[in-house]
């Protein structure tokens, strides 16, 4: 029987009826470095949360199953909690004040004071700081993680790497830690500070504190793990010793093969694309779009195809629509259909019939105090003066013709709701969703980008509006770039799949590739089947 | 009636127009119980409702395009007080009405707006490129702007080189006067026109000619807003990341919104100064901003929806009080001058409750 200092079994968690978690284990035992991966959304940041206590956790309705940490059966309720029996995480937000020093931060909350008159009288919050005792522990817990910084400096203004390094100094500057969190530690770092950051990790380690690892980063984990949990859609799939395994098979296990068809595809593929009629090509590309940054990026879009573009969550797979369409600043060439699009121009996109379907429903894709005809008229009505009637020089809104559109595309994909004149913000996210849709068939776009078509919505709504995205594509011959974050949307519905990582290209798949063919793409490693 | 159907009535309805209304109709009984001359104030609300009106509708273009309540409608008033003292400089009316006897005071009028329009357009647009610079705090900016153009255009008429002896001080000299009769341009143009009695002389005056402008105005706005250009702008109001997807240039519609605002004012002006029969330069419109904006949400508008139904009734509101008290008060509380506390109170409460009830900035972009 192996020593442990952490041990999760059994752990379920319900988010409104969603389950996140379905029976997961997380065993570490002291010492040691350990992985813990999956995709977005696997649930790692939800088990993280409940053994740090996290409020969400426990105003969501608590969660099932045991942690036993030390040898005990304990219940973490709050982060304090966490905190006394020497549980520490570094968050992937910084949480440092930046008018105070360096000093102060690590301390805030855990100042050492000695008692004065006033604090006899008045209590405790009046005694006198000990700034020399505070100072030399702060010394200490930065120099055990070699970040030569002056004790008394301001936080603001500095890099963001030397933020990460404070916010670990803050966690092993509280005596007694055992277990110290790093939930995507290196994300936001430089290569040469990741890797200082791994060493520091690996001395931490070395001086008996368990470390869980949240990373997506697959060749930091052979780099510095002695072992992993692997998770995938709230399941627990696998406990591997690091020596044991390989990058391609830690990729395929995080990526997995779903059994579920998302598209039921029995009508014969009567599609004639040629991989010369190149409907859209992007020259070096780039995007800045905060968060989803892209730098530099060639692809060929042929006709009549559906095209997706996968990867992890801010690797800057959104920012490709986002760019074409003008939303965000860009640089590169677009040619569409022999045509250039000038991004600097907003709207251009649209006027050549390329409809866009935002990933962000309800802050970019929506007017959700307005009516689902409203809603689905607007856009066609601004690029392509649809809707509107004429009175001498003026042209007005057309509600007769508006209204009778709006219905007919009620009917047509079946939006569920009370009439035309319904709100868009009361409906369902899948109706939301159809009614997004809507707008941009209205538009009888060349050219259909869908970013993120079923975030937040239901199983069965996500199958409708994959299904209707293929009847496009099979009846109408319309190409559709879908850019999603789960690969397995994308496998079921694709003709072939980008895997965009760090803004970059990494490879072009077809839908069969294997998984770790995929899981290694999206980590980085340049690969490619098509 | 159950609690939550009755909280729900006045949710719709409004707390504060609720409050106004029972309170001008308070007014209204103790003004008839107290042998006042309640047809009389009657007629007198209609004419100034009608007056105000279009300056009230000027709130709407800046609401609807997310910027809030327009408190620097004085610019456009600036606008449309130059375009009126241009008028009555070129003895509009006497040249006219050399040539097409009658039409004079029309086509002075007519003069008066269109380079009010003019001018006024100009004016909003820089105005609105302002506002553009200061996205989310539009409001206290737009204050300050009404507040300091009203001195900026009292350097304005004093130094202005009008000639009219109708518009330079009787002593003689260069610049404007305070007051200047409207008597020979188109003073009470459009409150005389085809107006009638209801109810004989004692009775109540309708002005038909105001009141027809006014409906008038009102339509081209509602008829605006149904356009592309004025659905465009509704759309930025309501979200401008939307309109941007739709390829919306959401900086260019907020300043066809002010514009549009300011446009308004400047005609509001006109139709005000002809009704009281005379211009009132210098600091005399300093307060109405405030009092459109106030008059607008006593009508039921908030600080991110309006509609011309707010108007109408906001204004008439607000003027029925004004009006009504202070006879009613000078007979209940003889020797106070409660009148103008009254309504510097509903005037700025109102301000008060909408902008507490206000979610958030105005901008969300």
């Amino acid at each position: 029987m192996e020593n442990f200092i952490l041990k999760m079994d059994n752990i379920q968690k319900e988010y409104f009826g969603n389950k996140v978690l379905k029976g997961v284990k997380l065993h570490v035992a002291p010492g040691e470095i350990h992985a813990l991966m999956g995709e977005n959304g696997a649930g790692k940041s939800t088990l993280m949360n409940i053994l740090f206590g996290m409020p969400v956790i426990h105003n969501t309705g608590g969660f099932e199953g045991t942690i036993e940490f030390n040898g005990e059966i304990v219940t973490i309720d709050n982060p304090q909690k966490a905190m006394e029996l020497g549980i520490g995480m570094v968050h992937q937000e910084f949480m440092l004040i930046p008018g105070f020093t360096v000093t102060e931060n690590i301390k805030l909350g855990r100042e050492i004071s000695t008692p004065t008159v006033a604090s006899g009288v008045f209590g405790k919050s009046l005694e006198k700081l000990d700034k020399e005792t505070m100072a030399s522990d702060t010394r200490k817990a930065l120099d055990t993680i070699g970040l030569d910084v002056e004790e008394q400096a301001m936080v603001g203004g500095m890099p963001v790497g030397y933020m990460q390094f404070i916010e670990i100094a803050r966690e092993i500057d509280k005596s007694d830690m055992k277990l110290l969190i790093f939930d995507e530690p290196t994300a936001v770092l430089t290569e040469s500070e990741a890797e200082r950051l791994l060493e520091t990790m690996q001395s931490l380690a070395a001086k008996g504190i368990a470390i869980v690892f949240i990373t997506h980063r697959i060749d930091e984990v052979i780099q510095v793990t002695n072992s992993m949990t692997v998770l995938r859609d709230g399941q627990f799939v696998e406990h591997l010793q690091t020596k044991d395994t390989t990058a391609a098979e830690i990729a395929q296990l995080m990526v997995g093969r779903k059994v579920e068809k998302l598209v039921d595809d029995d009508g014969e593929d009567t599609r004639n694309i040629k991989a010369d009629d190149i409907v859209l090509s992007l020259k070096d590309f780039h995007v800045d779009m905060p968060g989803e940054k892209v730098k530099g990026i060639d692809l060929d879009i042929r006709r009549g195809e559906v095209f997706g573009i996968g990867g992890l969550a801010g690797q800057g797979k959104v920012g490709v629509p986002n760019g074409i369409l003008g939303l965000f600043p860009s640089a590169g060439e677009i040619v569409f259909d022999g045509e250039k699009i000038d991004t600097t121009k907003l709207g251009d996109a649209l006027k050549k019939h390329i409809a866009f379907v935002s990933e962000d429903r309800r802050g970019v894709g929506l007017l959700l105090e307005e009516s689902i005809q409203n809603n689905i008229t607007f856009t066609a009505m601004q690029i392509d003066d649809k809707f509107l009637k004429k009175y001498g020089p003026i042209r007005l809104y057309d509600n007769k013709k508006a209204r009778a559109h709006a219905l007919e595309m009620i009917k047509q994909l079946d939006i569920r709701c009370t009439g035309p004149d319904q709100l868009a913000g009361r409906l369902s996210g899948g109706n939301q969703q159809k009614v997004c849709l809507a707008r941009a068939l209205t538009m009888n776009p060349k050219l259909l980008i869908v970013s993120e078509p079923t975030r937040g919505i239901d199983i069965g709504a996500k199958k409708l509006v994959l299904e209707l995205l293929a009847k496009m594509n099979r009846e109408e011959g319309m190409t559709v770039i879908m850019v999603s974050s789960e690969l397995n949307e994308l496998r079921s519905l694709c003709d072939r799949i980008a895997i965009v990582s760090d803004g970059k290209l990494t490879g072009i798949f077809t839908p069969d590739a294997s998984d770790a063919e995929y899981g290694m793409a999206m980590s980085g490693a340049k690969g490619g089947n098509e | 009636m159950t609690k939550e159907k009755f909280k729900k009535a006045i949710d719709v309805i409004g707390l504060p127009r609720l409050i106004v209304f029972c309170f001008f109709i308070a007014i209204v009984l103790t003004a008839y119980f107290n042998d006042i001359d309640v047809p009389s104030y009657f007629s007198s609300t209609i004419k100034y409702w009608g007056m105000w009106a279009v300056l009230v509708l000027a709130m709407i273009p800046t609401i609807k395009c997310g910027i809030g309540p327009n408190f620097g409608v004085s610019l456009g008033i600036v606008c449309g007080l130059l375009g009126t003292l241009l008028a009555i400089e070129f003895h509009i009316t006497d040249v006219v009405n050399g040539m097409l006897p009658g039409f004079g005071p029309w086509a002075s009028m007519g003069f008066a707006i269109i380079i009010s329009i003019a001018t006024a357009w100009l004016v909003g647009v820089g105005y609105g490129r302002v506002l553009n610079m200061v996205k989310g705090s539009e409001m206290t900016v737009t204050t300050y702007i009404g507040y300091s153009i009203i001195y900026l255009s009292c350097i304005l008429w004093f130094r202005a080189p009008f000639g009219a002896p109708e518009i330079t001080w009787p002593l003689g000299g260069k610049g404007v006067r305070n007051m200047i009769a409207m008597d020979g341009s188109f003073g009470y143009l459009l409150n005389d026109a085809w107006g009638f009695y209801i109810g004989g002389e004692k009775g109540i005056f309708i002005p038909t000619g105001l009141v027809l402008f006014v409906l008038g105005m009102c339509a081209i706005v509602h008829l605006y807003f149904k356009s592309k250009t004025g659905l465009a702008i509704q759309a930025v109001g309501a979200n401008p990341n939307f309109a941007k997807a739709s390829g919306i240039d959401a900086d260019k519609m907020r300043i066809k919104g002010v514009a549009m605002s300011t446009i308004l004012a400047a005609i509001g002006i006109v139709v005000y100064t002809q009704g009281f029969g005379n211009l009132q330069a210098y600091t005399a419109p300093l307060q109405m901003g405030f009092i459109c904006v106030a008059s607008i949400l006593i009508g039921g508008a908030t600080t991110t929806k309006a509609s011309i139904i707010h108007v109408i009734i906001g204004a008439f509101l607000y003027q029925g009080l004004i009006i009504f008290t202070p006879p009613v008060s000078n007979k209940l509380l003889a020797g106070t001058d409660i009148s103008d506390t009254m309504r510097q109170i509903i005037q700025n409460g109102v301000i008060l409750y909408a902008l507490a009830k206000a979610k958030g900035g105005s901008s969300n972009e």
